[in-house]
């Protein structure tokens, strides 16, 4: 009877020293995540805004998003043309990459070495360099184009192909994603290939029946991890172009910042952040249901 | 047989080989383009067809750059914001991740699945809130809003420690526990020095990151005497009315790419590592 109080008073001891230890991040939880959240949904149904009174305004924001915002339908337009795009060409390279950069040759390691780095240059420092590559009249990019006989671009400086300078840009990154790739394809254990062979699989077959299989649960997060922060670009085209020409790079979170930064329409800026919320939640839901149609797990 | 069998081979290899050099090639490239404007004079910057190896070289350019806008300012406030982060990120981290690996309370590891799913949380939703807090504490223009955060734990590295301790051999916790040593003194002096290539891991992410931060300081610093180097490039690129500056643009471009290039090729190893760490979970 003694035994087991003692017991019982060491184990709750032991717990209040476990949650000693996490509380930092409980506290942060709180603070950082959790009342954030709350708020921001309650904000959203205001009209807050900085240095003036507020109040409280039902569902007009939300109104306002949908009926008389006009660059709203743009942003989520040219969100979904860049993620669309960025996301899939940046998982195929970097898988294709790595598939090359996984091959025994040597000096292997520098190879693997110039593919990454673009990947950890500062976004700013990356965007000043891509300004002047792409420079209209100036840039290298449309001297090499013209040197191949085509008309140079207007990249930037043009509805049409500033998106795509986006993507092209992103692409130098790629060597992130390859890394894991790479990880992903130097843990595929020997003997699952040495079976294929015996059974008679050729070289295509494995790579569809043996490495791609494998390979899903990493292209599962790394879809995930992508769209991400896909939804989220900014940065490029802040610094770039502001958003236009012609509002063609109008993201999402570039409208979002305006809104709430430029213009301090901070409550508006909420809904806008609550419609991002749930949007990236049912899609991080489906595509996590979408896994057990085409993810394979192994079971050991 | 053997013969054709071993020229295919040899033609794959080319293959390969040219693959690998031309993808090399052109990632090298914008570097390469970088550092040639960076040493050019500006009628240089002009010319057409482009002149590949600047002639006459002009080093001066870094200093000019420096110099246009305040850039040791820029650099100092950048190294204060990193240092305290660097600090804050290892501390916390690695506290709460020791109570995750290795301690038994009710509830753990629920609260460990809400860890991995903040991971994912998108920075845009907390941003509003976060910063009307802030301005109300009247935290706006100091460097709190960027550095406190660190100090609750970033559930990123607390995932990455928490799978690194739980690797290290319990017996060695238990043989300190029989002589007595508390749970704080088994993490700060079992488990800390057993974790350095761990920690050296979190170290340099948590650098890479505030280094490389730019939409942080954006909202919350809007005194130009507080710019970090993001924000700094970024202001002389919007200097109006002074058409190319590009060599200088270049030239301040990689003295702030320059720390994470060398971080990295000292320390490749480790940087590998926790990116592969990071996409294993998946």
């Amino acid at each position: 009877m003694a035994v087991s109080q003692q017991r019982r008073r060491y184990h709750w001891r032991k717990a209040l020293t476990g949650y000693a230890f996490i509380s930092p991040w409980l506290i942060g939880f709180l603070a950082f995540n959790l009342i954030p959240i709350v708020a921001v949904f309650y904000l959203s149904f205001t009209n807050y805004s900085v240095g003036s009174e507020y109040r409280w305004v039902g569902i007009s924001n939300y109104e306002r998003v949908f009926e008389r915002d006009r660059i709203f339908p743009i942003s989520i337009y040219n969100t979904i043309y860049y993620t669309f795009l960025a996301v899939p060409l940046s998982i195929t390279f970097g898988f294709l990459l790595a598939l090359l950069l996984n091959t025994k040759v040597r000096g292997m390691a520098y190879f693997r070495t110039i593919f990454y780095v673009p990947s950890i240059m500062p976004v700013v420092a990356t965007t000043m360099i891509f300004l002047w590559l792409m420079h209209p009249q100036l840039g290298v990019l449309n001297y090499f184009i013209r040197g191949v006989g085509g008309s140079p671009v207007a990249w930037l400086t043009s509805p049409v192909w500033s998106k795509p300078s986006l993507i092209l840009m992103s692409l130098w990154g790629v060597g992130g994603g390859m890394i894991i790739y790479l990880a992903g394809l130097q843990n595929i254990p020997e003997q699952l290939y040495e079976a294929a062979t015996i059974d008679g699989a050729g070289v295509l077959r494995q790579f569809w029946h043996v490495t791609v299989p494998m390979m899903t649960p990493t292209i599962l997060f790394n879809l995930i991890m992508g769209l991400i922060n896909s939804f989220q670009v900014f940065t490029q085209a802040f610094i770039m172009t502001g958003g236009g020409p012609l509002n063609s790079t109008m993201f999402y979170m570039l409208h979002l910042y305006n809104n709430a930064f430029s213009y301090f329409r901070m409550g508006y800026a909420s809904a806008l952040a609550v419609l991002f919320f749930v949007t990236i939640l049912v899609a991080t839901i489906l595509l996590m249901r979408s896994a057990k149609f085409w993810v394979h797990y192994e079971v050991d | 047989m053997s013969i054709e069998s071993r020229s295919t081979r040899q033609t794959k290899l080319t293959i390969t080989v040219m693959l690998l050099v031309g993808g090399s090639l052109i990632m090298l490239f914008p570097l390469f383009w970088t550092l040639s404007t960076s040493l050019k004079t500006i009628d240089q910057l002009m010319l057409f067809p482009p002149r590949w190896v600047p002639s006459p070289a002009q080093p001066r350019n870094f200093l000019d750059a420096m110099t246009v806008l305040p850039f040791h300012l820029y650099a100092r406030n950048t190294m204060i914001i990193v240092g305290f982060n660097l600090f804050g990120s290892l501390l916390s981290s690695s506290l709460v991740a020791y109570g995750f690996a290795r301690m038994r309370f009710p509830g753990r590891d629920a609260l460990f699945i809400v860890v991995l799913s903040t991971m994912m949380m998108p920075y845009i939703v907390q941003m509003i809130p976060l910063y009307i807090l802030y301005s109300r504490l009247g935290w706006i223009n100091t460097f709190l809003p960027l550095i406190l955060p660190t100090y609750f734990g970033v559930p990123f590295f607390i995932f990455l420690l928490r799978q690194f301790f739980k690797s290290v051999p319990e017996d060695l916790a238990d043989a300190a526990r029989i002589d007595g040593c508390s749970e704080l003194g088994i993490w700060w002096r079992i488990m800390l020095p057993l974790s350095k290539p761990a920690l050296a891991v979190i170290g340099i992410f948590s650098f890479q990151t505030h280094w490389n931060d730019f939409l942080g300081p954006l909202i919350y610093l809007t005194d130009a005497n507080l710019r970090t180097l993001a924000l700094g490039l970024y202001a002389f690129r919007a200097i109006p009315g002074q058409l190319p500056m590009f060599h200088l643009l270049m030239a301040a471009s990689l003295v702030m790419a320059l720390p994470v290039l060398l971080l990295f090729f000292f320390a490749q190893r480790y940087f590998i590592q926790g990116v592969v760490l990071s996409g294993i979970k998946g």
